[in-house]
């Protein structure tokens, strides 16, 4: 067990150490800390998930933490089945991005810098998948997102990376407000902020209201929905999804690392943990279920039309975290897991394929400057290719597996709104395909469109780049062999192993409906990648007329629905405004400034009244002196 | 023998005309000697009760006051020539540098 304190805690190690040491003594070499430590914590993860496999799970109070009245919370570790697929994730993609920032980030001035807050947050999220309680876990939440903060903004002297932390940061403002007071009223509720326990005890929680607002509220559903806040801030559902596409003004590991496999989906993985809770209510569970689904479309919509590489990936990474909640939505929490699972290796692919074509088009991001990169860049091409089509969900590949399984547990499950985000999934598969491959064909498909300099510049990026995306594609083909469905012939080891955790959601349908499921989102994935094909690698500019034809459509999802726009108009702007005129003018302004000005201003006028006594005149200090003497004795002698 | 009140009005009288001299008189001089007056308008007293009360302790404490006002004339007279030098006047409302 003891050995499992290294998971954490070697990365930590390397975040001090870089952050110490790295910009007087270890320079150039910070990678070679960090790496070191992630990848020990790599190594003992898979000790620990070898272990789980046995079926031995851990669930250890180390040290306490608080004790204050009856509120008693320890720093303890909890190494499950769910536990141990966030580790494999965690710490796999961690390591393979950490050698890939090695050849990515080189001769960044804030190298060391880079490596230290990678490392913190490889720290912070296993803090967060391996706490046995909420405040640790809460705990792990703010860290990463603090990470995020930072990375997002790493180049901060470009305003518009600044920015988009600040934004990421204030948009997760809202959903955690909401997880905190969720935690609290679990508090409230059980007593104890460790998972078992609560766990154990919620079924005394049934039917049990709350006085919420003046309103009596179902309290397991009321804890769900605060809950699933926090969820839909980190993991950027609609309506605080706005952050994530933003978050890709950081460098590229950071988006792969952060943004796409790991931090984003611990949204996810909190209302999985959490599965006891949310299958109490089912309002709930309908309401994830819908903003998962709404999520996806809405996503994939923006997804088709945007010019930005990176952005496109984003926004697939919004719509695929949508899938996960609509998978838990459904109450296919192992489906979800799965995804995410699989998301894991083949998003992270997109970003380091994303970021290796940067770094030959120097930093350039639009797709209409590219094209025709095939011949340059092999390996990126064949790794992103795979990529794509195993977010197409091509049959046998990692991305086909978890998607099937989502699709059909939502087909055949016992949600009510089941069939409906079934329909939204299905639709979304395709989508995702097209844009997919919209963004392979004109990256690497026809004529290269950029500058001369740039078509002389290109190149394929160094080993240590292009190593870390062949070990990924393995993953992105092979991840999702553990959970090859019966129907397949496989054994649906996966949910089978969740099972402890997450429990077990039987579809119930005939086999016949099983095949027209997978049948339909396959067709949907092929057919949305002929389409990209039909429409870019055709000589011609279909896309164009298009285009013109639908310009209204076209010009609400080139603007992302405004839902920026939005927010600036009803959130940022009047908060500017109330900033500006209520607390500079009125509650700065007036009333600190002027107690913190009058105050001084008041004892200044008093003595420069009371100077006015101190004339310099002898006689009048004598004459004082006399009429005292004189009262003195008047007094003596009267009295 | 002549009455102790003598004494005291003697002694409060040329107390007053000490006090009133350090009033009303702008001349440094003439003020330094009116401290002079009101010190040993108090000696006068102070042996008077002294030799009426038959104790001894209000003639030490003259010879005390007699020394002290002796080195304060020293110091005073220090001053009034310092001052003198600086200003070329004895009169006192001209020196008001001291005023806040």
């Amino acid at each position: 067990m003891d050995s499992y304190l290294l998971i954490p805690f070697l990365p930590l190690a390397a975040f001090f150490i870089n952050i110490i040491f790295g910009r007087t003594l270890i320079k150039d070499k910070a990678h070679w800390v960090s790496i070191l430590a992630v990848f020990g914590s790599w190594v003992v993860s898979m000790m620990a998930v070898a272990e789980v496999l046995q079926g031995k799970t851990v669930n250890a109070d180390l040290y306490t933490w608080i004790t204050s009245g009856g509120f008693k919370v320890s720093v303890g570790f909890l190494i499950d089945q769910l536990t141990s697929v966030m580790l494999v994730v965690v710490t796999t993609c961690s390591t393979l991005i950490h050698i890939y920032s090695a050849g990515y980030m080189h001769g960044d001035k804030g190298y060391y810098r880079f490596f230290s807050y990678l490392s913190l947050f490889t720290f912070s999220m296993l803090m967060l998948v391996t706490a046995n309680n909420f405040l640790q876990l809460y705990f792990g939440w703010e860290a990463v997102g603090l990470c995020s903060y930072f990375l997002i903004g790493f180049w901060y002297e470009k305003k518009s990376a600044s920015d988009a932390g600040k934004k990421a940061f204030i948009v997760n403002r809202f959903g955690d407000f909401g997880f905190g007071i969720g935690v609290i009223m679990i508090f409230l509720t059980f007593g104890t902020l460790h998972y078992i326990p609560i766990f154990g005890a919620v079924n005394g929680m049934v039917g049990q209201t709350v006085d919420f607002l003046g309103m009596q509220v179902d309290l397991p559903t009321l804890i769900a929905l605060l809950l699933f806040c926090g969820a839909v801030g980190k993991s950027a559902q609609i309506p605080l999804h706005v952050w994530l596409p933003d978050a890709m003004e950081g460098p590229t590991p950071v988006s792969a690392l952060i943004h796409a496999a790991t931090m984003v989906t611990a949204g996810v993985f909190m209302v999985a943990r959490c599965n006891p809770i949310f299958s109490l209510s089912p309002v709930a569970m309908d309401v994830v279920a819908i903003v998962g689904a709404v999520t996806a479309l809405f996503a994939a919509t923006i997804g088709l039309v945007q010019n930005d590489i990176k952005r496109i990936i984003a926004y697939s990474t919004v719509s695929q975290l949508g899938y996960m909640f609509l998978a838990c939505g459904v109450g296919a929490y192992g489906a979800g897991i799965f995804h995410l699972y699989t998301h894991a290796f083949f998003k992270a692919l997109l970003f380091l394929c994303a970021g290796s074509v940067m770094h030959a088009m120097a930093g350039e991001l639009d797709l209409q400057k590219m094209g025709g990169l095939k011949k340059y860049m092999p390996w990126t091409y064949l790794t992103m290719f795979v990529a794509s089509l195993s977010i197409a969900g091509v049959p046998g590949l990692a991305g086909f597996f978890s998607k099937d399984e989502i699709l059909w547990l939502a087909y055949s499950g016992p949600s009510p709104v089941g069939k409906l985000v079934w329909a939204i999934g299905t639709i979304v598969a395709f989508l995702t395909a097209f844009y997919s491959f919209r963004l392979i064909f004109l990256t690497f498909h026809g004529k290269f469109r950029g500058s001369h300099e740039q078509e002389h510049h290109l190149h394929e990026s160094p080993k240590v780049m292009t190593i870390p995306l062949m070990i990924l594609c393995v993953g992105a083909i092979a991840s999702g062999w553990v959970g090859i469905p019966s129907l397949l012939g496989g054994g649906a080891h996966f949910t089978e192993f969740m099972k402890p955790v997450l429990g077990h959601l039987e579809g119930h349908g005939t086999h016949a409906e099983e095949w027209m499921v997978m049948a339909i989102s396959v067709v949907a994935g092929l057919s949305g990648i002929g389409l990209a094909a039909f429409v870019y690698l055709r000589e011609g500019d279909l896309a164009a007329t298009v285009t013109q034809k639908f310009r209204f459509v076209h010009q609400v999802l080139w603007n992302k629905y405004y839902v920026d726009e939005l927010y600036d108009f009803i959130i940022v702007r009047p908060t500017i405004w109330i900033a500006k005129n209520v607390i500079v003018g009125v509650t700065d302004g007036k009333i600190i400034e002027g107690i913190v000005n009058g105050v001084p201003e008041l004892i200044g006028r008093f003595s420069l009244w009371l100077r006015s006594i101190q004339t310099g005149m002898v006689h009048q200090y004598a004459a004082v002196m006399a009429i005292g003497a004189f009262v003195v004795i008047a007094m003596v002698l009267l009295w | 023998m002549i009455p102790l009140h003598w004494y005291l009005w003697l002694s409060a009288v040329v107390f007053m005309v000490g006090v009133a001299g350090f009033l009303m008189r702008r001349n440094i001089i003439i003020m330094f000697m009116s401290i002079e007056l009101m010190l040993n308008a108090v000696n006068i007293s102070l042996v008077s009760f002294s030799r009426y009360l038959d104790d001894m302790r209000g003639q030490i404490l003259v010879f005390f006051i007699i020394a002290v006002a002796a080195a304060e004339a020293a110091i005073g007279l220090g001053i009034i020539i310092a001052l003198f030098r600086n200003k070329v006047t004895a009169h006192v409302d001209e020196a008001n540098e001291m005023k806040g």
